[in-house]
């Protein structure tokens, strides 16, 4: 059996939404060099609603796919869905993570969080 | 498919496979039975026995068959530690860096009142018999340092140490698992009390290995049974097994000028390319290292995307990072030699077989540089090493 679904492997190999958004005015970071992933969310929100996001991650597998998956979640919806969104969620889409991979769900959902507090204090 | 994995496992050779197979066919009956058709099982376990004991330069009955490099590991600290308590010696020496076998035995050991003192291994993963020396007190009872190490592959200055451990009378051990086979080890030259080898790092089968014994050490059984082993390791032996190990362990040392040579040449080439990569940095010593060995940290990458993107290119690897350990905390071998925890994460090791070719090394040196390259592309660490909001540390 392999390490990761499908799934995974695919949003590993093909990430959607790499990147960085220049003029993005939400921006969040979280994760650190120590633990061995970091995860940076760049979006740009208007009206309530997230036009873009986009993503960079150093981080292993299954961080990488948790970073892009929870960038499909989001884009396009309002702040207050995005809001909502949990890490269970991410890693269901994902079709699972390996027990000790469920932290890179977490991850992608704190990242979302801290770019949409910042978006906040930034109104 | 690259399979540069050899100090994770190695694929059986095909002498080692022929015979454990024409054992198991011919050879079905069990060594302590009386009778010819047991006998004829015992003949050939101490063929094998004389086999493995002549290539290290050891008696046949100082070797122990095991089920592996682990169960000698604990085997042979087991023995030193009962061995020093009757004396009242409850002090034993190694490395920061040594295999979980040897460590975590030594935590049980510390929690049952011994004392352990572990050697810095310095930058370049070696320790100096110098202070080998200098840690050794009155109550030591044992010295184990591992032969090479199995992530950075650097060889340790075992013959000196073993020589300072006999003039102050301290039993040495060795932890061969990752050197036997591939480089030359003599255990009296060597100056080795005991030592541990594991078959499946040289082309033998998994599940078997050895303890070398020196005679007059008297041994601390881990499992009882009947009188197999001379009493030193209850359970029917697993002949085909140690029958496939001699032919393997016989081999390799047949060839293994040969293909040391072939490999460290390889080696040396993939070192060189893959030093071109901009902040990298090879882990341990240049050349006092296993022929096979290359082990590297790229800054600003992690090392379990880095394997799973060369195994989609057929480039099969290992990592120190957490998430390959499943914990953590990456490597305690590449903190060990000072790598930091952001730097230790982003770390492969290549360990080469002897089949490598000149065009699997240059394959090799140019898809991990691509490989390094993209996981940079989108990495917010690179991001800040780059921008200079972060110092680089390689």
């Amino acid at each position: 059996m392999a390490l990761y679904s499908e799934k995974v492997m695919d949003h590993f190999r093909n990430p959607r939404n790499v990147g960085v958004i220049e003029d993005a005015n939400a921006i969040g970071e979280v994760g650190n060099a120590k633990c061995g992933d970091i995860m940076k969310m760049y979006m740009k929100i208007e009206d309530e609603i997230i036009k873009d996001v986009k993503f960079e991650t150093f981080g292993c597998g299954s961080a990488i796919a948790s970073s892009s998956m929870a960038t499909e979640l989001i884009k396009g919806k309002p702040v207050s869905e995005a809001m909502e969104l949990t890490n269970k969620a991410v890693a269901e889409a994902l079709d699972g993570l390996p027990d000790y991979k469920m932290h890179c769900s977490v991850l992608a959902e704190e990242a979302i969080k801290s770019a949409l507090d910042d978006y906040r204090s930034r109104q | 498919m690259i399979y540069a994995d050899n100090a994770a496992t190695t694929k059986m050779s095909e002498t080692a496979i022929d015979t454990m197979v024409k054992v198991m066919k011919e050879t079905p009956g069990n060594p302590s039975s009386l009778y010819e058709f047991g006998q004829k099982a015992k003949e050939v376990l101490e063929e094998a026995r004389r086999t493995v004991a002549a290539v290290i330069n050891a008696a046949p009955e100082e070797i122990i068959f095991t089920s592996g490099g682990s169960e000698a590991d604990n085997q042979a600290l087991r023995t030193a530690a009962k061995a020093g308590a009757r004396k009242g010696k409850k002090h034993i020496i190694s490395t920061a860096f040594e295999h979980h076998a040897i460590l975590h035995t030594l935590n049980r050991l510390k929690e049952e009142g011994y004392d352990v003192t572990l050697l810095d291994v310095h930058e370049n993963g070696i320790i100096t018999p110098e202070e080998v020396e200098a840690a050794i007190r009155e109550d030591t009872c044992l010295v184990t340092v591992m032969t090479a190490n199995n992530e950075i592959g650097t060889i340790q200055p075992i013959r000196e140490i073993g020589e300072i451990c006999r003039k102050k009378g301290v039993t040495f051990h060795t932890d061969a698992v990752q050197a036997i086979g591939h480089i030359k080890i003599d255990v009296q030259q060597d100056n080795i009390d005991m030592l541990s080898a594991s078959a499946h790092k040289f082309h033998g089968p998994k599940g078997v290995g050895f303890l070398y014994v020196k005679k007059g050490i008297p041994v601390t059984n881990l499992i009882e049974g009947g009188a197999q082993e001379k009493g030193r390791r209850g359970g029917t032996e697993n002949v085909s097994g140690i029958a496939a190990t001699a032919a393997a362990l016989k081999e390799a040392y047949d060839n293994l000028e040969k293909n040391a040579e072939h490999i460290s040449k390889r080696r040396d080439k993939l070192i060189e390319g893959l030093k071109k990569i901009p902040h990298s940095a090879l882990n341990g010593d240049g050349t006092r290292r296993l022929p096979s060995n290359v082990n590297f940290c790229f800054e600003g990458i992690e090392g379990e995307s880095l394997l799973l993107l060369l195994d989609d290119r057929g480039i099969l690897a290992s990592s120190g990072s957490a998430c390959t350990s499943g914990s953590l905390d990456p490597s305690h071998v590449l903190l060990a030699i000072g790598r930091v925890h952001d730097v230790a994460h982003g770390s492969l090791r290549l360990s080469l077989g002897e089949d490598i070719t000149d065009e699997e090394v240059e394959y090799m040196i140019k898809n991990v540089t691509e490989v390094v390259e993209y996981l940079r592309s989108f990495s917010p660490i690179w991001r800040d090493l780059t921008s200079g909001k972060k110092q680089f540390i390689l």
